[in-house]
């Protein structure tokens, strides 16, 4: 899907050979200041048209969310929360912009089966290779975010990829570069952090005693960053998970389990194999046919 | 070894109707198609198997609809069988025997029917887990759960979805742990597979593994002799 090439990638899914090269790249990160959006949607649109998707008229519910939830073709969605201030009894618009978070720990690529089809490159993007996805659908139960979407039309996984193939030629994500209020913003990591000090500090003056930063550590970080007036209650922005981390049943199931699972079917065809060389075979004797075939003969 | 010993070829007693073992069969193969598809996409160091399908989008549509066949197969064996496979009291002494039945001097065992208690143990073990299979496969399935949803309205969070893949993989490893020493049996007791293959077995494998068994079977006639 992109320029990258292979030594630009430090994770790869299902793969157990790939030694992570010497350093990592510039991290690169995406910071979204929640405050500053007014909910046009132009990067949703941008998204759409860079990525040459295009998502079918749906139906109104009565909200602003459209389509209502991430699709295979909608890889960004603009979630709009109506919430009352209990201190201020101001009734607040919250809007966010929803869509992959490129963990610094991915759980999609923890549990993807398919070896390569899901990548994190050394600037750490997190992005899918669509050739070798399956469709199985692990990644979405990976995901502490509910970000990925397998379509029913090709099964293969779709999710924002950081704009990796702009990135690629020297060009920001499509939707940071749309976006008319410079809500949402794109540099390094380090770069997003400065930044996000500044407009915390900024809405801190306007009285957003609880403005701070989304980073979660819970998955060692994101690369997509929000910057929030209340930093201190994240589920109110349509539900975003106060301390997100991979499931533990994907942990489970992901780590330790596939490793035991190995352990024991393999003990126990071992122990069959073992058994077989120092037993030999339970052979049914002369004796055996002779004692049946006298049942057998025996008068009724 | 027996100076009286009856000449000729040994009895054949049958054991398996055609049907049972189509039954069987069938079985067997989309098991053998669900093991090789499943530990696929289980360790990254067994995606090689996908291959034998086409690879792994091949593996990820083959595998829930070998899992419904199977499935399927196995609640009519399960009915076919179920009569013989009643626990009794026989069953208990037979497992406070298994070191002979390990060591295979069968001789110190007592005289079983049709099937001996760790044939019966098989049984039920995979009746408890298919369910848990088809349940949790399921759940993991996207068209399976597009149609339970469209059709009875059932939702699996994605919570649900995480816990059944890992109920699926563990009863998956269980049940291919019983698979191996069931597969294990047939070959290490001589004479066994006839039974599926031809659906007979010899007077003398009777004899020695399920005596009862045979002598029921000489009573009712269902022995030819000579
Ligand atoms: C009706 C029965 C079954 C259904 C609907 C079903 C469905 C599924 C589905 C949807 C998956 C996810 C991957 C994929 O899409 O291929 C899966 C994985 C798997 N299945 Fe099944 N299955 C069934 C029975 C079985 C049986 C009997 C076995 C035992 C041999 C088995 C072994 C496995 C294994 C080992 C995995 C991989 C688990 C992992 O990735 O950790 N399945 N199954
Ligand atoms: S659906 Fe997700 S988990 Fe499955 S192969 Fe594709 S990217 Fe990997």
């Amino acid at each position: 899907m992109t320029t990258f090439q292979p030594l630009d990638i430090v994770r790869t899914s299902a793969t157990v050979t790939t030694a992570p090269p010497a350093g990592r790249d510039v991290e690169v990160a995406k910071l979204i200041d929640v405050s500053k959006c007014i909910g046009c949607k132009a990067c949703q649109s941008a998204c759409l048209e860079w990525n040459d998707l295009r998502e079918p008229v749906g139906t109104n519910l009565g909200v602003y969310d459209n389509p209502h939830d991430l699709t295979p073709n909608t890889w960004t969605l603009m979630r709009f929360t109506e919430w009352e201030n209990p201190q201020s009894g101001n009734l607040e618009w919250l809007i966010r912009k929803d869509g992959c978070m490129h963990c610094e720990d991915p759980g999609c690529l923890k549990a993807c089966p398919a070896p390569g089809a899901i990548v994190q490159y050394a600037n750490c993007i997190v992005d899918f290779q669509h050739d070798a996805c399956i469709g199985c659908g692990y990644c979405e139960k990976g995901c502490p975010f509910n970000i990925p979407r397998v379509s029913r039309i090709d099964n293969k996984a779709y999710k924002c990829s950081l704009c990796s193939d702009r990135l690629a030629i020297g060009q920001q994500p499509a939707c940071a570069k749309a976006c008319p209020t410079h809500a949402i913003m794109f540099g390094t990591k380090t770069e997003m952090l400065a930044q996000a000090e500044k407009n915390i500090g900024v809405l801190k003056t306007r009285g957003y005693s609880k403005a701070g930063l989304y980073n979660p550590p819970g998955v060692s970080g994101t690369h997509v960053m929000y910057v929030l007036h209340h930093a201190d209650q994240p589920q109110l922005y349509a539900g975003l998970a106060d301390n997100p981390s991979i499931s533990p049943l994907v942990e489970a199931w992901k780590g330790i389990g596939k490793y035991a699972g190995m352990a024991v079917i393999g003990a126990t065809a071992l122990i069959g194999a073992f058994h077989y060389l120092v037993r030999g075979p339970n052979k049914v004797s002369a004796h055996d046919e002779d004692e049946a075939k006298r049942l057998a003969e025996a008068p009724k | 070894m027996n100076d009286k010993a009856p000449s000729g070829a040994p009895v054949r007693v049958p054991r398996y109707s055609g049907s049972a073992r189509i039954n069987h069969w069938i079985m067997a193969i989309a098991f053998v198609i669900l093991l090789l598809s499943g530990l696929s996409l289980f360790h990254p160091a067994l995606f090689f198997l996908s291959g034998i399908f086409g690879g792994g989008a091949m593996v990820r549509w083959l595998h829930p609809w070998a899992g419904v066949v199977f499935a399927l197969g196995f609640l009519m064996l399960f009915i076919r069988f179920l009569p013989a496979n009643l626990p009794e009291l026989t069953d208990f002494k037979w497992l406070a025997k298994i070191r002979y039945v390990v060591s295979g001097r069968d001789e110190f065992l007592p005289e079983v029917g049709k099937y001996n208690a760790g044939q019966k143990l098989v049984f039920w073990s995979q009746a408890a887990l298919v369910p848990i299979m088809v349940v949790s496969g399921f759940a993991l399935w996207t068209p399976g759960l597009d149609f339970l949803q469209s059709t009875f309205g059932i939702k699996a969070t994605m919570d649900h979805r995480r816990l059944a893949a890992v109920v699926h993989a563990a009863a998956a490893v269980t049940t291919i742990v019983i698979w191996i020493v069931h597969v294990y049996a047939a070959i290490w007791v001589r004479g066994t597979l006839s039974a599926m293959i031809r659906g007979s077995v010899t007077g003398g494998w009777g004899w020695r593994h399920h005596r009862r068994w045979l002598k029921r079977e000489v009573a009712d006639g269902h022995v030819k002799s000579g």
